[in-house]
């Protein structure tokens, strides 16, 4: 903790000052872009660890348990393994393509962390369109996706990429139109501000706005129940079907670098970021974001993979309406409650919420049948 | 109003797999637990008896898989037959103990044994050392009921799973 404060102490304002080298804007950008790395492996490799464990009791096994005191090594085992393995290029695969794939899915995902606060002003880079920074560079590990697809030349690898896609382009309103609501409430776009004002966490003041954030942001991140792009049983293994070794290895980094990076901007839009009593403000970011990834492997052993028109019926009909919705009731009461009492505001968006998506399953059809939401 | 249509079910889901977390799962860790196999397993060995063996052959003309070589010799004093050599490749041998039930003098047994892998071809050809019935290689209860009751009862789950540290 000293050392953070010592860091963001001794720097100057960093939007006041252009950068001034040799000051103290490197040793900020050096000292941030090490600790967001090192947190990004670190944690995933807890994510793994927790993911596979979970997964386990909730079917209940057990996990891995073999490599180390509760199994805790077994990603390393797994990264070691899998350093070790021979990288298969296909023949026809376009290789440049192939080989620049799992880094354009890649840097988007390590890049998104630069916004994300820490702790009170400790982020890489207070941006004050910090939340549209994100929504633009999320998008990009589509394109790195894409690539994979294309470039390994095989028919399943670019039918799990063409899922991708289409889910990503679906999914990104909704779950652009669900951070509208929050950013009018907090009145910044700077994901710092946001934090500060939330004094109650966002999630009381727009429960529908998280649920629709959790649900898109869980389909753009290809997690279960809306993994259909890398759907086992129907194509192998999606748009890495035909990767191998140390390329593999960034896809399935990528794929739970996104993880943390939606658990980490639920934690900071909705739940107060690094706020909290008593603990270290590290510490609490860090715990509500575990948290939030503890919901998303939950749903994920609940929850059946769904059809390719339930994942883009579930989009258009149900989340992007309500979405809209959501908007106009947040506008509605930021612009006639702007100092309404919390304690009569949250229980009426909680009813807000029940109600609207009671009446939505009610139209919400697919073919002859409506379907569970 | 069925309340299964608006999110219901995938709350009711959602406890089941909570309830999940907190439960005692039900594996068992294999090589440190073990469950009791079913008495009447049919092991991957053949279990022979010297003193019944007639040396008839009747095994080896049953088999399906002719994994069963018998050489037999006349021993003209006491007019009967000798086994010269009895062996089973056991990797040809599809566990369907016809050899077994074939036996006119119960002379033969499936094995209570089922983790007989070895790293070569060769170690799995059983010679006449290797058929005889020893503590270490019981015999099945298969075929033999009165054989079935003296194993230990078969267990279906480990009373309680406890984890390798």
């Amino acid at each position: 903790m000293a050392i953070i404060d010592f860091v963001i102490n001794s720097r100057v304002p960093m939007q006041a000052l252009p950068p001034d080298w040799p000051g103290g804007f490197w040793w900020h950008w050096l000292f941030f872009t090490v600790v967001i790395i090192g947190f990004v492996l670190t944690m995933v490799m807890g994510f793994i660890y927790i993911e596979r464990r979970g997964m386990g009791y909730m079917q209940s096994r057990l996990g891995p348990n073999r490599t180390g005191p509760f199994g805790l090594l077994q990603p390393v085992a797994d990264a070691l393994k899998v350093l070790l393995k021979e990288n298969i290029v296909p023949t026809t695969a376009d290789k440049l393509v192939h080989w620049l794939a799992p880094i354009v899915a890649f840097a988007p995902a390590l890049m998104i962390f630069a916004v994300i606060p820490f702790q009170d002003k400790a982020l890489l880079a207070d941006l004050n369109i910090g939340i549209l920074y994100i929504v633009a560079i999320s998008s990009v590990s589509t394109v790195g996706v894409f690539m994979a697809g294309w470039g390994s030349s095989s028919k399943y690898s670019l039918l799990g990429a063409m899922r991708n896609v289409a889910a990503v382009v679906s999914y990104e309103i909704p779950l652009v139109l669900a951070v509208v609501g929050v950013v009018m409430i907090a009145g910044s776009m700077s994901l710092n501000q946001i934090v500060l004002a939330q004094n109650i966490p966002f999630i009381l003041l727009q429960p529908l706005g998280c649920l629709l954030f959790f649900v898109a942001g869980c389909a753009e991140i290809n997690r279960s129940p809306f993994d259909l792009m890398e759907a086992d049983s129907e194509i192998v293994a999606g748009f890495h079907t035909e990767y191998s070794g140390m390329k593999f290895a960034m896809f399935y980094l990528v794929e739970y670098a996104e993880a943390l990076a939606i658990s980490a901007i639920i934690t900071t839009l909705f739940l107060g970021g690094w706020r909290g009593p008593l603990l270290p403000p590290i510490l609490w970011f860090v715990l509500k974001v575990v948290i939030v990834f503890f919901v998303m492997v939950w749903t994920r052993t609940t929850l059946p993979r769904v059809r390719i028109d339930q994942l883009m019926a579930l989009a258009w009909k149900f989340l992007l309406p309500l979405a809209l919705i959501n908007l106009v009731i947040t506008a509605i009461q930021v612009l006639i409650w702007p100092t309404a009492l919390p304690w009569i505001i949250v229980p009426v968006n909680f009813a807000i919420m029940v109600v609207l998506i009671l009446i939505w399953s009610k139209f919400f059809k697919l073919g002859l049948g409506r379907i569970e939401v | 109003m069925k309340f299964e249509r608006y999110g219901i079910g995938i709350a009711k889901g959602m406890t089941v797999t909570i309830k999940h977390l907190f439960r005692p799962s039900t594996v068992s860790q294999y090589p440190e637990q073990r469950l009791n196999t079913s008495r009447r397993i049919r092991g991957n060995e053949l279990i022979w008896s010297e003193e019944k063996c007639t040396g008839c052959g009747t095994c080896a003309k049953t088999c399906p898989q002719g994994a069963i070589e018998i050489v037999t010799s006349t021993n003209l004093v006491e007019n009967k037959y000798r086994v010269e050599k009895y062996e089973v490749d056991t990797g040809y041998c599809i566990q369907c103990a016809l050899c077994v039930e074939a036996c006119p003098f119960q002379a033969l047994f499936l094995s209570y044994q089922y983790e007989c892998a070895t790293y070569r071809r060769d170690e799995l050809i059983q010679g006449k050392e290797a058929m005889l019935e020893t503590p270490e290689r019981p015999v099945s209860g298969y075929f033999y009921p009165e054989r079935a009751a003296r194993l230990p009862k078969q267990t279906l789950l480990i009373e309680k799973v406890v984890e390798k540290r």
